[in-house]
């Protein structure tokens, strides 16, 4: 099976009108010294019948995390995904559809991605936002490169209550360039040690990151770190999760220079961790500086108003090895899905979704405080993410909670030892109830009992 | 044209509903500061659909008919895939949950890992890069790495003037510094030019194969000696490796680092986009420079491994895009070996026979014959004031989609047309008798190339304005 | 300015020297032509000091972007702020208001590898000349 047309006869046809004896005559350039010789070692193909029981099988090896109480995040989380966005992703129009180098038969993607833009620039109250990037980690890799390339400094400063995973991929980008990233402590209330920032920062400091809320899901003080990056010379970063700008001061608000985050949590599934959606926002006196695709309005020479990808000369397939980034392939049917899912919502549906996460977070979290031996150490200023440690090690407890289909969040002994081998980090969202809340809190206590 | 989202707002309507909140907020301590609105517009459910559904009519797609685009590889994408990659033990997966509980995934990881060593010849790949370009850095950051685990100084990538843009933008991205090389009279690589720029500061030679005027090189054995003899590394751009499956294994020829392009030679879609995926192979003595976690395999348990002191580190913040690598599992599993080699024999074909039915009409840059695609050059419409745009406008009212135009930029007035395998003689037959009848009316009627397309949703659009005043975002 | 008292590079700039040894910087009719709409100038700072062939800025089409290169060194005494501003005055007009820079000049001798216009004329001849050899060359094939 390999979904090829032509026939014998047709082959025959084919290598006749193009004037050669057999196949063996188009290989030609290719010495036969260094071809395959026999057949590649995977074996025989298999009927679609038979792949999807293959699949299946493998599929029913996992778990999925949302078909439990999953309380995972750091990042990725679990939120309800209405049908309709579901369909629209589904439909082929959509997703076989290639980079719209032709507009004029491409107006549904263009046309899609300039309201995801639109929809970025409200939700930021950014003046501009690109067509998508790979995911939150390497859109923030990108605003460091643009950062440096703006302030022609090389120096960046990230608090180190950030995602350890994307640390680590800004890490491998500042390696390229040779730029130095900077730790900023948390405090122990659990947000940026505002003093050390203030220390760090120097005329060598081109950006400070500002994760809002931050990895431990807290709401740091934004406006004063960007008071500061300023004062110190330097851009401002906004790291944002998208559904806490229902809620959450604007970026754009506090003036930050280029934000960027995690998109999945807009309609997209978890997937395992990809695709994702890199989203990024800038000023309008940085468009020209920013990577990747941008579509803009225009009209047609009958006036009528239709979309194009503009600015084109930024980018790698005219400017090259002066490119302002090397991306070409984004993420745009997660930034399709994440339009999608947001219209379908609308503003009072939108902001309901960071109501609940925000409202069931709280409530669990203070269901949490009433019991003996699990320790809350930040404080309730958090949007829907909070750090709990309970009595380690937490193996048996992860084990307990594993039977009961429940997923009680992200063991944080390993990346922040400070916090001790029993910490956890706990996300809920819209989609948890009272019940499950109450599952997890009654496992808790039993293990704690237990310990 | 169609109206914006936003002008389809009115406020107080509702598309999708939560289940009303359970817990109640009362007495609660809550940091909510954002309390003006977002702007976000609200429309019913039927709006909503209808929306998307008339852009939807406004686009090309595969299922809708040829897309020739050079490079792209655009082919049928299976739809039984999708519906796999829709399950919910794969979709429904959080990246942090315990490898118990995603045996499965980690299983197709490995699996599909293991066949791209295979196709490919190299000793172990890497799922992580997103999309081409993003492999192409992976790429860089191995053998930059490799280098300096050496203690050797060696800072330059030589890329042929042929190249994809995202070849030098990557180089750079890494620290590198970009050579060009240029192509000599067959298209293929100047030997002598290659010699001239090799050195003890060559680190890699970045090379597409087959290269983008769709030829292979034929010196590569030779190729690969000259950059090994320099003590430099090949780097293998596989975005054609649709030319290659069952044919050639880059890694037997010599090839030290490569990536493949899901979203091409192996079938999944390409989303109006991305999203894509762009997996790194490596030979054996740079397999302990690839980004972790790795997949690993012990006794019939899977695990993710994040011990490797020389790794890379990450590029992807969990292992990539998963969803893309279940689909094409899928694809490779369902075609197996001979099914590939069906594929990449029968690319050729199609692009052979439809360079042989235009060839009359479209001079072609570099005649014999061709791997999977060619390089056409309208040129020799120029005289009656066409361009290789009009023609590719032009392709648009006779309801077809445009090859990849302007490039390679060595190429004047270049189409550049990838067929695959999954077209149909008739399908070819019927592109090429458009294709031919367009330069027919270029010599004729040119009016009809320079105002076309006049049968498309909108025709040709102000980019320049759009250029000077962009604008990229609705405001009320 | 007239073009036939101007000067060229064989990148297509265009000289005027003022009085007080300023040289106006700007490009050729035939240039802003090849280029197409121009949509976005980028120019150097007021104050700054080139060098002869060195890049001083960028000039964007829609699909290209050009360097613009200094034809003499000294220092950058004016930018034309309506051009980066209105880019599209360079293809109307790019002798008169689609100037780029005035530079003072260190070294008024360095005009003397310049094409005068005629020579320019002549230069854009060759280029013509062998573009259209290649053009017969395809209609032989055809």
């Amino acid at each position: 099976m390999s979904y090829v047309q032509n026939t014998d006869e047709d082959r025959k046809e084919m290598l006749k009108a193009i004037g050669a004896a057999d196949m063996e005559q188009l290989l030609d350039p290719i010495d036969p010294a260094l071809r395959v010789q026999g057949e590649l070692a995977l074996g025989p193909g298999m009927s679609e019948a038979e792949v999807i029981a293959l699949t299946r099988e493998l599929a029913g090896k996992n778990r999925p995390a949302s078909e439990a109480a999953s309380f995972l995040g750091g990042g990725i989380y679990d939120r309800y995904i209405p049908a309709v966005v579901r369909y629209v992703l589904s439909r082929s129009e959509f997703y076989t559809s290639y980079t719209p180098y032709q507009a004029e038969v491409s107006q549904g993607t263009l046309q899609a991605i300039y309201e995801y833009q639109s929809l970025i620039c409200r939700l930021t109250a950014m003046e501009s936002a690109n067509a998508s990037m790979y995911d939150g980690a390497t859109s923030l890799a990108e605003a460091m490169l643009m950062a440096c390339n703006i302030k022609r400094r090389s120096r960046i400063l990230v608090p180190e209550a950030l995602s350890p995973a994307v640390r680590a991929v800004l890490e491998s980008y500042a390696a390229g360039k040779g730029i130095v990233i900077e730790g900023i402590p948390f405090t122990e209330s659990g947000t940026m040690d505002l003093a050390r920032l203030e220390e760090l920062l120097s005329v060598e400091s081109a950006a400070v990151v500002c994760a809002q809320p931050n990895y431990l899901g807290l709401i740091e003080e934004a406006g004063e770190i960007a008071r500061l990056a300023r004062d110190g010379g330097a851009l401002l970063v906004s790291y944002v999760d998208p559904v806490s700008l229902a809620v959450l001061t604007p970026p754009g608000e506090y003036e930050a220079d280029i934000v960027v985050g995690e998109g999945q949590p807009l309609g997209n599934p978890q997937n395992f961790g990809g695709p994702l959606l890199g989203f990024m926002a800038t000023r309008k006196a940085y468009m020209r500086k920013c990577p990747g695709r941008l579509i803009s309005a225009t009209v047609d020479v009958e006036g009528r108003r239709g979309y194009v990808m503009t600015l084109q000369t930024r980018e790698q397939h005219i400017r090259r090895e002066k490119a302002t980034s090397n991306i070409c392939t984004n993420e745009g049917l997660c930034a399709l899905t994440a339009a999608s899912y947001l219209t379908s919502l609308g503003e009072s549906g939108f902001r309901e979704v960071a109501m609940q996460s925000m409202v069931k977070s709280h409530t669990l979290y203070r269901m949490f405080s009433e019991l003996p031996g699990c320790r809350l150490p930040f404080g309730e200023n958090f949007f829907q993410e909070f750090v709990v440690t309970l009595p380690s090690p937490l193996d048996r407890f992860m084990e307990a909670a594993a039977a009961r289909r429940l997923l009680p969040g992200i063991p944080l002994g390993d990346d922040f030892p400070a916090l001790g081998a029993g910490a956890l980090l706990v996300a809920v969202t819209e989609k948890r109830s009272r019940a499950e809340l109450e599952r997890y809190r009654d496992l808790v206590s039993e293990a704690g009992g237990e310990t | 044209m169609s109206t914006t989202i936003f002008e389809k707002g009115r406020s107080g309507r509702r598309g999708y509903r939560l289940p009303e909140n359970d817990c109640p907020a009362e007495g609660l301590e809550l940091p909510v500061q954002r309390t003006g609105p977002v702007g976000i517009p609200e429309i019913g459910e039927q709006e909503a659909v209808r929306h998307y559904m008339e852009l939807a009519s406004k686009n090309y797609h595969i299922e809708k008919g040829i897309y020739p685009l050079g490079s792209c590889t655009m082919k049928y994408n299976p739809v039984v895939n999708e519906e796999i990659a829709r399950l919910e033990g794969f979709a429904g997966l959080h990246p942090a949950q315990r490898e118990a509980d995603v045996q499965g995934a980690l299983e197709l990881m490995y699996g599909l890992e293991r066949s791209l060593s295979e196709i490919c010849g190299m000793h172990s790949f890497t799922l992580q890069p997103a999309a081409g370009a993003h492999g192409e850095l992976a790429g860089m950051m191995i053998a930059r790495d490799y280098f300096r685990n050496r203690g050797e100084e060696r800072d330059t990538v030589i890329v042929p003037d042929s190249a994809h843009g995202t070849n030098p933008a990557s180089v750079v991205l890494c620290g590198f510094k970009p050579q060009t090389i240029v192509s000599d009279e067959r298209g293929l690589v100047d030997l002598d030019d290659l010699a001239a720029h090799l050195s003890d500061r060559t680190a890699v030679l970045m090379l597409t194969l087959p290269n983008t005027l769709g030829l292979f090189e034929r010196d590569i054995d030779r190729i690969v000696g000259m950059v090994h003899e320099a003590g430099g590394l090949i780097y293998m751009d596989g975005a054609n490796m649709n030319a290659l499956l069952g044919i050639v294994r880059p890694g037997e020829i010599g090839i030290d680092i490569m990536h493949v392009n899901l979203h091409k030679t192996f079938s999944t879609p390409h989303g109006g986009g991305g999203p894509g995926a762009g997996p790194v192979g490596v030979s054996e003595n740079l397999a302990d420079f690839l980004p972790v976690p790795r997949v690993i395999c012990e006794d019939g348990r899977f695990a993710l491994s994040y011990k490797s002191e020389k790794t890379i580190g990450r590029v992807h913040p969990y292992y990539g895009n998963f969803n893309v690598f279940v689909k094409a599992y899928a694809y490779i599993r369902t075609l197996g070996a001979r099914g590939l080699r069906e594929v990449s024999e029968n690319a050729i074909l199609n692009a052979n026979y439809l360079m042989s039915l235009i060839q009359e009409s479209y001079h072609v840059a570099f005649p014999g014959p061709c791997m999977h695609e060619f390089v056409a050059s309208a040129a020799n419409l120029k005289k009656h004031g066409v361009r290789t745009v009009d023609v590719a406008k032009r392709l648009l009212d006779y309801g077809l989609h445009a090859p990849t135009v302007y490039f390679p930029l060595i190429v004047d007035e270049a189409l550049m047309i990838e067929p695959v395998e999954t077209e149909s003689k008739e399908t070819l037959d019927h592109f090429a008798g458009v294709m031919n009848r367009i330069a027919a009316e270029a010599k004729e009627d040119p009016k009809l190339l320079h105002e076309a397309p006049r049968n498309t949703p909108v025709r040709r659009l102000d980019e320049a304005t759009a250029a000077r005043t962009p604008d990229i975002c609705w405001l009320d | 300015m007239v073009p036939e008292e101007c000067q060229f590079t064989k990148e297509h700039e265009w000289v005027f020297v003022e009085e007080g040894n300023v040289a106006v910087i700007g490009i050729s009719d035939y240039a802003a032509s090849e280029l197409g709409d121009i949509v976005y100038i980028e120019l150097p700072e007021v104050g700054s000091h080139v060098k002869q062939m060195d890049p001083i800025g960028t000039i964007e089409a829609v699909k290209t972007v050009a360097d613009i290169f200094s034809p003499v060194s000294g220092e950058i005494v004016a930018v034309n702020t309506d051009a980066v501003s209105a880019p599209e005055i360079v293809n109307k007009d790019p002798y008169e208001d689609g100037w780029f820079v005035k530079i003072k000049m260190n070294d008024p001798g360095e005009l003397d590898v310049l094409f005068d216009h005629s020579e320019y004329t002549e230069f854009l001849g060759e280029q013509e000349a062998a573009d259209a050899d290649e053009d017969d060359m395809e209609e032989e094939e055809e």
